[in-house]
């Protein structure tokens, strides 16, 4: 081996803890694009498979009843390429061991054939057989939550009427697989399932021969949907068409889409992040690194190597940093991209979704940091090649000293000689010093970027579910019952509150835009539902005209005060015209809201509701929960309590889990600046600091003046840190900003505290290990050694 | 013969070095103009800051004169490229510094073979080693070392490629006296044998009478040449 590579090789070894370091930083740039965007992309090759593979609809029509008949005509509607229709309908289910109701959306399937669109995706046992009424498919979901398999039986109240079932077997689709009790927000597994099961059974069971009460469909690439909604809802309307809807609007998909949404932002801002920080600190500690090595260089050059011969020896710093880096980063990426997929996997019912390593990606993310790492270390050895050898053999001429700004103010005369060293040394290379700083601070904004995320997802569930819904059961209907039936509630036995609404499906006008939406008509007097806007305040029911959600607001193009025409899909479907008497800023989805009073009078509608608002006392709540299970009209209940905890679980574990990521890599960063800072200047002052020892300072004394700059150096971090971290977590906020719903930015106080408080320990930690270093310093082999 | 009978081949010609220091011009070298001879051993003679360092390092190629001409046989050295000049170095000069700088992480055997990994005829490390006295330390790295023996390893590491210039640079000026006239007469031998013309560079006036030739400098000019009759012995010297 060459004497150069046997030199380059000792001296990885001897820099290993820096070496390691850097490449730590180029590790955790790799792993969050390999993690973020690996399973972005992942989840979207899923998606497509899975949408083409299964025929997922473009376009949905719910309706009341309408005869197979009308098919032919919805065909001829131009735009259309497929259209196919089925029987839906929500059942009771008759479980064991459950306190709320159970409920199964049943899904009407062909017999003989598979469905034209919107199949399923069968993960055990077999699709239903010709001329078996009984057999029924199972979600997979519900079946894993319901410990349910192929061969076993479940009991469901059809219309009134008990019937046990067979399962014959298990299945997803896309169309259900964030699968939503009504009434609730989230999926509720255990108590809510999809039955998929003979078009001839569902139909006869349902009064639905000949009939169909929804209707799915492919647009051709070409078709204008909104003329095709249009005319399909006008075909429709006749037979209680609800107004048909996008696949943009269809819950399962929205909700995906979302996810994808988000995933693709932060798997693009965060590595972005990582990256450009790992590129900096490369530039910033390679070049210092080779600076201390100008004597080395020059010995080189005096013996004739060339100044490419030296160049690449340097570059070799660089290369095996990002090397490691990538070996490391793309290891850990990959586990950690496959623990993401498998946490989405239990969230959504995708089917051969799996984690897949994309090696162009892993290319970019490596070319990236090796040309970062390049970059960082050519511009010192340029500097340092760049000189003449005999320059290069004298040290660098002794750094200018003169009272810096700070002293020139009269301050430091409150400084001790120590301080007046450590400030003098920061103002003289003022650059270094910022780039050091911008480094922590880059690091210090990174874990805020991550802990403001988790504030503003605890502010929208304690406003959705401690301000907004405050009830502790929400009861749905069936069908809509007369207002009396309140009464009948308040008397069972623990409920202390009953308020109702009623809601009415509903198409909104305003010019050339419309918007089908179901308007919620709430109690003026309410105080268990309210209209709560984004700050957290109270927007009272308005006795007349209509209250809209911002993003409905934007849609139909309309502002406070303006008249927009409604037309009520349910009823009498009548149309009249409403002012706008608010538009308030949420969160999640569009929404309007009305007085229950204003929408019947205007609906034309009788004094029936919807649903109901249920206040219960604690100690009787499962004897409410057996009452409300033997009222057969009760489609869903829901409790909001039993929501936030289940969603708390489930973000409990995705907090623990990115938290760990994010504390993980921010302190990896602030520990390789500040760790590199100070090892560099050790060699750098190596002499001057043991001219000091020699001169009876003792060893903290010592330390003070080497880690009291990078101390300095954290310290103006911080606030830059903040400044970052917010503009950061507000442009990441505002970029995940989708139609469907915003985050709120929210900065709790206390995180800037715990942030703050983790990069302080990881400096803490960096001034440590340099610290025993410099304890071991040997004096008189540092005097020896040349000026 | 005459030292001065034979081939030059470095040749010095009114070599002038002009330094911008701040907001002063510092003359380091003024019309300075020396032969070397194949087989010579030169000494320059001259106090701190007399500029006999620049005009080493011109002469190595280490450095580039502000006018004149360095001609090595019959290249002219102030008209080459950076590239040719590496080459020149590579080649043909041999450098011996006073704090030695050595490479820390490599032995002393490694530290030769940095050199002789490059250059076109050199020798194996360790006969360059064996030449300067420390065969039985070939392993051992520049922190095992002692001053004398990590300058030894400095001359064999200059030496290892057969230059045709040896450039010494106060090659006894970190050294105590008994351990630098060990260390002058391993380059005086190098010298006797190999017939490398060699210039050493010292502010030592009694090391003056071993060289066949003195150049004293002062203020950036050659001040006297004293051409010696005979070599003074190493063991007649005291300092």
């Amino acid at each position: 081996m060459r004497a150069l590579n046997k030199k380059l090789l000792r001296e990885l070894w001897h820099l290993k803890m820096q070496i390691l370091s850097i490449a730590l930083v180029v590790a955790t740039g790799i792993m969050s694009v390999i993690t973020m965007r690996g399973t972005y992309e992942s989840l979207v090759l899923a998606q497509e498979t899975y949408y083409a593979r299964t025929r997922f609809a473009d376009l949905w029509a719910p309706l009341v009843r309408a005869p197979l008949t009308l098919l032919e005509k919805i065909e001829e509607i131009p735009g259309i390429e497929q259209v196919d229709t089925r029987i839906t309908l929500l059942a009771t289910l008759d479980l064991e061991g459950l306190d709320m109701p159970a409920q199964g959306r049943f899904v009407s399937v062909p017999e003989s054939d598979r469905p034209i669109l919107n199949d399923i995706n069968i993960k055990e046992g077999r699709y239903l057989a010709p001329g078996a009424p009984d057999e029924v498919i199972i979600s997979e979901k519900f079946a894993l939550a319901r410990n349910l398999r192929p061969g076993g039986q479940v009991r469901v109240v059809i219309n009134g009427r008990s019937r046990e079932l067979d399962i014959v077997g298990i299945a997803n689709s896309p169309e259900h697989s964030y699968a939503v009790p009504p009434g609730a927000l989230f999926p509720e597994d255990e108590r809510y399932g999809v039955f998929w099961m003979g078009r001839e059974t569902l139909a006869a069971a349902f009064d639905m021969d000949g009939a169909f009460n929804e209707l799915v469909s492919i647009l051709t690439p070409e078709a204008n949907p909104q003329a095709v909604m249009r005319d399909i809802d006008y075909l429709l309307e006749p037979y209680g068409g609800l107004g048909s809807y996008l696949r943009e609007d269809q819950l399962s998909h929205q909700i995906l889409e979302n996810e994808l949404t988000e995933n693709r932002i932060m798997g693009t801002v965060i590595p972005a992040i990582f990256i450009g920080v790992a590129v900096f600190l490369l530039h910033l500690v390679l070049g210092r690194l080779i600076t201390t090595q100008r004597g080395e260089i020059a010995v080189l050059k005096a013996f004739g190597y060339s100044n490419f011969e030296v160049g690449r020896h340097f570059l070799m710093f660089a290369v095996t940093a990002a090397l490691i880096g990538t070996l490391i980063g793309s290891l850990g990426g990959y586990y950690l991209g496959r623990g993401m997929i498998s946490l989405y996997i239990q969230y959504f019912d995708i089917p051969d979704l799996s984690y897949r390593l994309s090696f162009s990606l892993l290319f970019i993310a490596f070319l990236v940091s090796f040309l970062g790492a390049c970059s960082g270390a050519l511009s010192a050895v340029k500097r340092a090649v760049s000189l003449p050898p005999a320059e290069a053999m004298r040290p660098e001429t002794p750094a200018k000293f003169t009272a810096g700004p700070f002293e020139r103010l009269g301050l430091g005369r409150m400084l001790s000689a120590s301080g007046r060293m450590i400030l003098r040394n920061t103002e003289r290379k003022p650059v270094q010093a910022m780039l050091s700083s911008v480094g922590v601070a880059l690091s210090l904004a990174i874990l805020l970027v991550g802990m403001f995320m988790f504030d503003s997802i605890n502010y929208m569930m304690d406003l959705q579910f401690r301000r907004i819904q405050r009830e502790d059961i929400t009861l749905t209907f069936k069908e809509v019952v007369p207002e009396s039936a309140r009464f009948d509630l308040a008397h069972i036995e623990g409920v202390t509150r009953v308020e109702t609404y009623q809601s009415i499906a509903a198409r909104l006008r305003a010019g050339q835009r419309q918007q089908e939406i179901v308007v919620q008509g709430l109690d003026p007097q309410g105080r268990l539902r309210r209209i709560i806007n984004a700050n957290g305040d109270e927007v009272p029911v308005p006795s007349s005209g209509i209250v809209l959600s911002a993003l409905l607001a934007r849609r139909l193009d309309v502002q406070n005060g303006d008249v927009i025409e409604i037309e009520w899909l349910e009823g009498k479907r009548k149309t009249n015209e409403l002012q706008v008497v608010g538009v308030i800023d949420d969160f999640i989805g569009i929404s309007a809201y009305m007085s229950k009073s204003a929408m019947r009078i205007n609906s034309g509608e009788s004094p029936v509701i919807s649903g109901a608002f249920l206040n219960v006392d604690k100690l009787q709540q499962a004897g409410v929960y057996a009452e409300l299970k033997e009222i057969p009209a009760i489609a869903g209940v829901a409790a909001p309590e039993t929501m936030l905890a289940s969603f708390e679980e489930e973000l409990a574990e995705s907090i623990l889990i990115s938290a760990g990521f994010l504390v993980g890599f921010a302190s990896i960063i602030a520990f390789g600046v500040i760790y590199n800072g100070a090892r560099i200047s050790l060699s750098e002052r190596g002499r001057e600091l043991a001219s000091l020892r020699v001169l009876g300072f003792h060893r903290r004394e010592v330390a003070v003046l080497l880690l009291g700059e990078q101390a300095l150096v954290t310290l103006l971090a911080i606030p830059f840190g903040y400044v970052t971290g917010y503009g950061l977590s507000g442009f990441i906020a505002s970029s995940i900003q989708t139609d469907a719903y915003r985050i709120p930015f929210i900065a709790d106080p206390q995180t800037y505290i715990v942030a703050t408080t983790i990069v302080i320990l990881a400096a803490v930690v960096s001034a440590w290990a340099v610290r025993r270093r410099l304890d071991h310093i040997d004096l008189i082999a540092v005097l020896k050694t040349r000026e | 013969m005459n030292i001065s009978e034979q081939k030059t081949i470095l040749r010095v010609n009114q070599l002038c070095k002009v330094y911008q220091m701040g907001e002063f011009v510092v003359h380091a070298l003024k019309d300075v103009s020396v032969d070397l001879h194949v087989g010579e051993l030169a000494v320059i003679l001259g106090a701190s800051g007399s500029g006999k360092s620049t005009l080493l390092n011109i002469m190595g190629g280490l450095d580039t004169a502000s006018s004149g001409d360095v001609f090595y046989e019959s290249e002219n050295l102030s008209q080459v490229s950076e590239r040719q000049l590496t080459n020149f170095r590579r080649n043909h000069v041999g450098f011996v510094f006073q704090f030695y700088n050595l490479i820390p992480s490599l032995t002393a055997k490694e530290n030769v073979a940095l050199v002789t990994d490059i250059a076109p005829d050199s020798m194996d490390p360790e006969e360059a080693l064996e030449l300067v006295g420390l065969k039985d330390r070939i392993n051992h790295f520049p922190s095992q070392l002692s001053g004398g023996e990590q300058q030894r390893v400095a001359i064999a590491r200059a030496i290892a490629k057969r230059p045709q210039i040896l450039l010494c640079d106060e090659p006894t000026g970190a050294l105590d006296a008994a351990t630098g006239k060990l260390v002058l007469s391993v380059i005086e031998r190098v010298n006797s044998n190999t017939g490398t013309a060699t210039a050493i560079i010292t502010h030592n006036a009694a090391i003056g009478s071993m060289g066949d030739t003195v150049f004293k400098m002062s203020s950036g000019e050659i001040v006297e040449t004293i051409h010696n009759e005979h070599r003074a012995d190493l063991a007649s010297i005291d300092w």
